[in-house]
């Protein structure tokens, strides 16, 4: 049978108001269902006709996932919040301006209008190959036609590839990490609470999923503790353009230094891996020493242990080992106005 | 009889801002464009791609998708009338070329290419019944890189071989026309093993070429050379990419074809049409009233329109073909990518005494592209060897099909030739802006090769003025000696020389001064966004001296009695249509001062048109516009448009049939001499900072300097100068083609993934643009056109620039992204891969 792209087929919309509503939808429709937050990744797919879902629950009215407020110092995100709110928030700003720095990276002024803080942590990897419907590991089948040698990987894994060498694209993600966030899941069983780093999977734990969301699941809200509120914060995004681009690249880090000494810290990279890695031995290593260059120097090295290169993804170690030393060291600026 | 006249100083329109009065439909979406169309009992259509690079149909069963409700016909290649032969306005017959792109195919080229279209009363119902046919193909050898059909035992990218050859034209026999152009042919051809050898060590190895031309001496020249340089470089394939897709809408009225498109010429599109459905012109209508878009991809529509208008004629129903970005991505045409090896000998003060250029065209399924020959050309003009030999091939590839896009050709081979100029300055110790400033064309400067000894020659040429105004808006001289490295980051600067085409001749104008003292314009030149079509029209009001609100325009509808006028592609329209738009109006003058005359007394040459009337010179009697209009109703013939100018074309002919008998009819064909061929020319200057831990750049500052005569709308001319030097700088920064070699996909399919500029990669608030403001002797009122030199210019001063900051280590291939930089740091050499295409 042939094959059409880019119309999106007929489904089934629905649009509950409660997160309750949406749950027994997706109790009911199980793998016909599919969940739409500000649709930005799901259009895609449904465009393509390579994801058919029959039934499409749109939470963009469960009003109750939508809104930021504080809680005991720090803040609870409603994961439908949308990407330009998170930006914008006066408090993520003032104590969590790591978060805006990141949201605010992520693709386009649109697309952040529509895009949802949930969607953006929740969406799938855009390996080229996948993306385009053929059926690889991720998509149930037995090749990774990225790692072949004739593979067009520029955008690929460096670290933690597992048949699959597709990366997570996130710009929120790392960010959130680096902040110790909480991701609040709610499924038929209740709530469950899990921590940012361990929401996201790589395609050793399961290949055909991105993160630890079952199909009956739904990310409601993400929690950031007030412990890392007012860090030395850094995030950096490299892309090849300045807006609508997915990181090549990312780093977020929250320090906490006194006497010039790091005394604690955590640091997250993303679209080096399937999911965004938090880097501990990074992190052990700089602990008690200065942050300044020589100690980001040490820091590069570490992050990049291990990494191996794809045909055309080499330069991926130096970024990132650049990104991790800058996080850490600093940026030495130019003695011109840049 | 008209005569060249160079620019009047004291222009009340001409070189002053206004609204052009398309203006508020376009900012308040009320302007309609070919998808807004709707007629009674439409259907949609949707088509069926090629999932395969190179195939041959083997069946399709449809009978499942036919039997879907809503589902109302198909369409496949075996219903498309065969390739015909056409006679073009000027007498001369196009053979019918069996090879020619079609709307549908059974021998798909490229993966993307249509095979079949299914109506349906909606495009859901249309994609579903795709989903349903049945269709096995048999697999063919393909290629979607050139160098890689090129090697010794590389699979071929047609049945018949991978390149072109244009036999040349047969001699015309002793009082008879010229014949027109043969049918390109294709043959195989391989590269010898010791040339597969040099490709592998990464440079571009000069083999047997299949198209070559040459002027003065080059071994006399290399001979001369103090410095003699060496370079390969590639250039990327980039898609035109048109906001507006080519969608199309079409129905038939009483055996009339209604197209419902997108184009870059109302009145040109006519005859394409007629050609691809084997119609006569007179039966075809075209509507098109707003263009999202063309850069040259659109230059008469696109050949998919004949899909809804064979499939409305079969099914009897209106029929509308959206066409979706990811068609678009394969339909919409694309710039060829160049390989280029460039030998040049300079002397010691930067003369290039000799140029050696051979370049490989990748050329997609149809062709012959005109790339590989532009850019041999257009490297001759902008730095004037004194000998050069131009080399190429034409090779076809399993990949889209390319089209121009703005400065075809031409940007590629300033692409090309430019890193080349730079080093060799270096090497010479020469400034950057003086090497281009002792090569830069001046004058009646030469262009291409020499025929029995005499090379073709430009209009004008004032390069050396552009150059001078760019570096010191630049002030290049002060930002020579700033420092270049700085913390984490690298600056530098480039200057790139950039021409193109920029008028054609021999078009008409058409106009009725009706009794309400108003002249309403006829203009059959397509409105796709860069204002031209209107522009133009100022000439109207300058040379009659009424204020530009009593000109109403008529544009956008073949039905509407459009003139013949020139396809808005290689920047023609304002060189070629402002020439119409004085013909047009020195006719209407001339009636207006017989009919004075005659009415009055006296000569006509007493009479002066101006301040909407025609009135005895010195003051004294004189009639009004209105009044004329009335008179030359009255007195018929020439005046209303009864009589008609024979040397005018055909559809003007009728248009001023039509017309006539409404007022005073104006209409005229562009006559003035010229001597030499109209090309424009723009310096850039541009500043790059580097962050050399990331590889990622800025472009901080750039200034483009225009040598196109007279600026006929300055706000439109920067728009063009930011427009196409943007589009230019996409190929530095990032915008490029992303193939899987082995399965010939393409995997960059859409924006975010094959990376035009966005606005926020280019420096908005600090670019700079300027014009000679020169005007060009051989036109009117001295305006040539703007849309191609600033392409070549944008890239390849980013380019230089990065070089001034890195060093010439860096790249040998564009785009230019943070992976080749970093890569180059990190291991002190340029990309392992340099000649592989489409990474």
């Amino acid at each position: 049978m042939a094959v059409i792209r880019d119309v999106m087929p007929a489904f089934e919309l629905f649009q509950p108001a409660t997160t309750d509503d949406a749950l027994a939808l997706l109790a009911k429709y199980g793998s016909d269902a599919w969940v739409l937050a500000g649709g930005l990744d799901s259009f895609d797919w449904l465009k393509d006709r390579i994801k058919r879902p029959k039934v499409v629950v749109d939470m963009s009215q469960a009003s109750g996932l939508r809104g930021i407020k504080e809680v005991n110092g720090g803040l609870e995100i409603g994961a439908m919040t949308t990407l330009t709110e998170v930006v914008r928030h006066p408090l993520v700003k003032e104590h969590f301006s790591l978060l805006a720095e990141g949201a605010e990276l992520a693709a386009s002024p649109q697309i952040r209008n529509q895009g949802t803080i949930g969607g953006n942590v929740s969406q799938d990897t855009r390996c080229w190959y996948y993306r385009s419907g053929w059926k690889c590991y991720r998509a149930g089948g037995n090749i990774c036609f990225a790692d072949t040698p004739t593979a067009i990987n520029r955008e690929h894994a460096i670290l933690d590839a597992d048949r699959c060498v597709a990366v997570n694209p996130s710009d929120s993600a790392p960010a959130l990490i680096a902040l110790d966030a909480q991701m609040v899941i709610r499924g038929p069983g209740g709530e469950r609470v899990v921590n940012a780093q361990d929401y996201f999977v790589g395609p050793d734990i399961n290949i055909m999923r991105m993160t630890v969301l079952k199909p009956n699941e739904l990310l409601t809200a993400i929690r950031i503790p007030g412990t890392w509120g007012g860090a030395k914060f850094y995030f950096e995004k490299i892309r090849d353009r300045q807006v609508w681009d997915f990181p090549l690249v990312n780093v977020a880090a929250a320090m906490k230094v006194s006497g010039g000494k790091i005394d604690q810290i955590r640091i997250a990279v993303n679209g080096v891996a399937a999911r965004p890695l938090r880097l501990t031995a990074v992190e052990s290593a700089v602990i008690g020493k200065p942050a300044d260059a020589a100690t980001g120097e040490m820091a590069g090295k570490i992050a990049i242990q291990g990494a191996v290169a794809l045909r055309f993804n080499a330069y991926k170690i130096p970024l990132l080992r650049n990104l991790v030393k800058r996080a850490i060291g600093g940026v030495q600026e130019a003695a011109w106005k840049s | 009889m008209p005569t060249n006249k160079v620019n009047v100083p004291n222009y009340r329109f001409i070189g002053k801002n206004y609204t052009t009065p398309d203006m508020v439909a376009k900012v308040t979406g009320k302007s309609k464009y070919a998808e807004d169309f709707r007629a009674e009992g439409m259907l949609f259509c949707k088509l069926l791609l090629s999932p395969m690079p190179h195939a041959r149909v083997k069946r399709i069963d449809a009978s499942k998708a036919l039997a879907l409700p809503g589902v109302k016909g198909i369409l496949t290649a075996d219903e498309l009338p065969p390739p015909a032969a056409f006679i073009t306005d000027d007498g001369v017959m196009i053979p019918p070329d069996p090879r020619a792109e079609r709307g549908l195919t059974n021998e798909p080229l490229y993966q993307g290419e249509p095979i079949l279209a299914v109506a349906a009363v909606d495009e859901e119902t249309a994609a579903a019944a795709i989903e349903l046919i049945e269709i096995d193909f048999e697999r063919l050898p393909f290629a979607v890189d050139p160098l890689v059909t090129l090697s010794p035992g590389g699979p071929n990218t047609r049945n018949e071989g991978n390149v072109w050859v244009v036999p040349p034209p047969a001699p015309p026999k002793p009082g008879e026309r010229p014949a027109g152009p043969l049918l390109p042919d294709v043959k195989e051809f391989k590269w010898t093993d010791a040339e597969y050898a040099e490709y592998k060590q990464g440079k571009l190895p000069v083999s047997k070429p299949s198209m070559e031309w040459s002027y003065g001496d080059i071994d006399a020249g290399f001979k001369k050379a103090d410095l003699v340089m060496d370079e390969t470089f590639v250039t990327p394939n980039t898609s035109d990419q048109t906001l507006e897709t080519r969608t199309a809408m079409a129905y038939w009225q009483n055996g009339k074809l209604f197209v419902h498109c997108s184009t870059q010429s109302t009145a040109q599109t006519v005859p394409a049409i007629a050609r691809w459905m084997s119609m006569d012109t007179t039966n075809v209508v075209v509507i098109s009233e707003y263009t999202g878009g063309g850069f040259g991809s659109k230059v008469t529509s696109g050949i998919i329109l004949t899909v809804p208008a064979l499939l409305s004629k079969k099914v009897n129903a209106p029929v509308m073909l959206r066409i979706s970005r990811e068609e678009e991505h394969f339909l919409g045409r694309a710039r060829p990518g160049l390989h280029g090896r460039m030998k040049a000998g300079f002397t010691k003060d930067g003369r290039i005494v000799a140029l050696d250029m051979f370049v490989v065209c990748d050329g997609g399924p149809y062709g012959p592209q005109g790339d590989a020959n532009a850019s041999g050309r257009i490297v001759s003009l902008c730095y004037t060897p004194e000998n050069m030999r131009w080399r190429g091939i034409n090779v076809i590839t399993n990949t889209p099909p390319r089209g121009p896009q703005s400065q075809p050709g031409g940007a590629q081979g300033v692409m090309i030739m430019e890193p080349l100029l730079s080093n060799a300055a270096r090497k010479l110790g020469l400034d950057q802006v003086a090497i281009r400033r002792i090569n830069a064309p001046s004058g009646k400067a030469g262009i291409g090769p020499a025929i029995k000894g005499k090379r073709d020659h430009v209009t004008s040429a004032f390069v050396p003025e552009a150059l001078d105004k760019g570096a010191e808006l630049f002030r290049w001289n002060e930002r020579k000696n700033q420092t270049k490295k700085s913390g984490t980051k690298a600056r530098g600067i480039g200057v790139a020389v950039s021409a193109y085409s920029a008028g054609s001749i021999g078009f008409d104008g058409l106009f009725v001064i009706k009794p309400d003292g108003k002249i309403y314009v006829q203009t059959g030149i397509g409105n796709l966004g860069t204002e031209a079509m209107i522009d133009c029209q100022r000439v109207v009001a300058e040379v009659l001296g009424v204020p530009w609100e009593r000109l109403e325009i008529t544009w956008g509808s073949t039905a509407k009695h459009l003139p013949w006028s020139c396809p808005s592609g290689g920047s023609q329209t304002i060189h070629a249509m402002t020439r119409a738009a004085h013909a047009v109006s020195m006719d209407a003058k001339l009636k207006l001062q017989e009919i004075a005359a005659m009415d009055l007394g006296g000569k006509p040459e007493d009479y002066e048109v101006g301040g909407e009337r025609v009135y005895r010179k010195g003051g004294g009697a004189g009639m009004s516009l209105a009044q004329a209009a009335q008179r030359a109703i009255k007195l018929g013939g020439k005046y209303d448009g009864h009589e008609l100018p024979p040397e005018i074309a055909k559809m003007t002919k009728a248009s001023a049939t039509a017309l006539a008998g409404q007022g005073l009819l104006a209409v005229a064909k562009d006559k003035y001499k010229r001597d030499g061929i109209s090309n424009s020319y723009v310096a850039g200057f541009a500043e790059v900072e580097v962050d050399l831990e990331t590889g990622t750049y800025r472009i901080t500052d750039y200034v483009g300097v225009a040598d196109v005569g007279t600026v006929i709308h300055p706000r439109a001319f920067g728009g063009q100068m930011f427009g196409r030097t943007s589009l230019g700088w996409g190929h530095a920064l990032a915008q490029k083609w992303v193939y899987d070699q082995h399965y010939g996909a393409p995997l960059a399919k859409r924006f975010y993934q094959n990376r035009p500029p966005t606005i926020l990669d280019v420096p908005v608030s600090n670019f700079k643009w300027a014009a000679v403001d020169i005007p060009d002797p051989e036109t009117p009122v001295g305006a040539r056109g703007i849309g191609e030199p600033p392409v070549g210019a944008g890239a390849s001063a980013v380019l230089n620039a990065l070089a001034d900051a890195l060093g010439e280590q860096i790249y040998r291939r564009a785009p230019v992204t943070a992976d080749i930089i970093l890569m180059a740091l990190e291991t002190g050499k340029p990309g392992d891969e340099p000649l592989t295409a489409h990474i």
